[in-house]
């Protein structure tokens, strides 16, 4: 048979369409338990799990809690947030530098019997990868560390871009480290105009309270 | 670098779309991506040099089209290319603008035989 010439074939497919419907349908298992699902996502130590351990504990006693947890290696996490009142379900990305929807689907699945209130899914530490891929979240969340350098949203603005709210941490060591909050709070602003920030210190609870009624809120408008 | 993964996704779509037009061999691959999409360029093509090697598209170029940013104003309706997803109306002053344009993770097409 002779060799047909080359032929254009034109496809126009996006590349995360893949991607995005299989986070729709998380989206819908989240919707049908009628439960807010929030994509937490920080640099590595910002302390997302620190402030998960203390949401927990405070929380469990009101509202079915669940928490996705995601590291490229070891259950560590999930042992450290263990034993609060919440379903906890480790998932290990292995060299992958972010969760994506088909990750989070398969960990929801553990969740099915529980049907959790409000779901935690706490991304790979990395503020650049995770800024592209949709989990089926409803609400995502950014965490800024005090020790990070308040110039941390100039540098990574793209994730800050997509957050709908701010949380500065470890703020019972801002003066320790000569964090300058209104240089950080105007970095946060010159990205995203306008970005809800809560400023929490995890140890001491300082501040907590706005971000569990941030929570509620986001619950009540869902 | 999840440029990487992205790039599987790529080749698996490409793959696809391949077998479902009954050919054996893919000459080019033209993806488009847009300036605010997160993507390095440099990494994607690293990525296609390493991942197509076992696949219908080994000998295949890659052609990746920038697609710059492109907002508009839900004030006055002026569209205009930006560096910034938040960019400020030129026109009119407003604050909020959006984004409609640079965005783009895409496999726009290919040539096969």
């Amino acid at each position: 048979m002779p060799q047909s010439n080359p032929r254009t074939i034109v496809i126009r497919e996006s590349v995360l369409d893949k991607n995005r419907t299989i986070a729709r349908a998380n989206r819908a298992q989240f919707d049908a338990w009628n439960c807010l699902a929030v994509n937490m996502i920080s640099s590595p130590g910002a302390g997302k799990t620190a402030l998960l351990e203390r949401t927990l504990s405070d929380l469990s006693g009101d509202l079915r809690l669940a928490v996705i947890v995601g590291d490229l290696a070891t259950d560590n996490d999930a042992k450290r947030m263990n034993d609060r009142g919440a379903e906890i379900v480790q998932v290990n990305t292995g060299d992958i530098c972010h969760l994506d929807a088909a990750m989070v689907a398969r960990a929801a699945e553990a969740l099915v019997g529980r049907a959790p209130e409000v779901c935690f899914i706490e991304n790979v530490g990395n503020m650049v990868c995770p800024a592209a891929f949709d989990l089926g979240e409803h609400v995502r969340v950014v965490l800024l560390s005090v020790t990070e350098g308040e110039d941390k949203p100039l540098k990574y603005p793209r994730i800050f871009h997509t957050a709908d709210l701010v949380v500065v941490t470890k703020m019972d060591i801002a003066d320790a480290v000569g964090f300058d909050r209104q240089a950080a709070l105007d970095a946060i602003n010159r990205v995203f105009p306008g970005v809800p920030v809560v400023e929490v210190s995890a140890r001491t609870g300082a501040g907590m309270d706005a971000w569990y009624g941030w929570i509620e809120e986001k619950r009540t408008l869902k | 670098m999840h440029e990487l993964s992205l790039m599987e996704s790529v080749l698996e779509i490409a793959s696809r779309h391949a077998e479902e037009q009954a050919a054996t061999r893919i000459h080019s691959i033209t993806i488009r991506i847009g300036d605010m999409s997160g993507v390095s360029i440099d990494a994607l093509t690293f990525a296609f040099d390493v991942l197509a090697r076992e696949t219908i598209a080994a000998e295949a170029s890659l052609n990746v089209v920038r697609v710059p940013a492109r907002c508009k104003c839900p004030e006055c309706d002026h569209e205009f290319e930006t560096d910034s997803p938040f960019a400020t109306c030129p026109r009119c002053g407003t604050l909020r603008t959006e984004l409609v344009q640079g965005r783009e993770i895409e496999l726009a097409s290919m040539e096969v035989s």
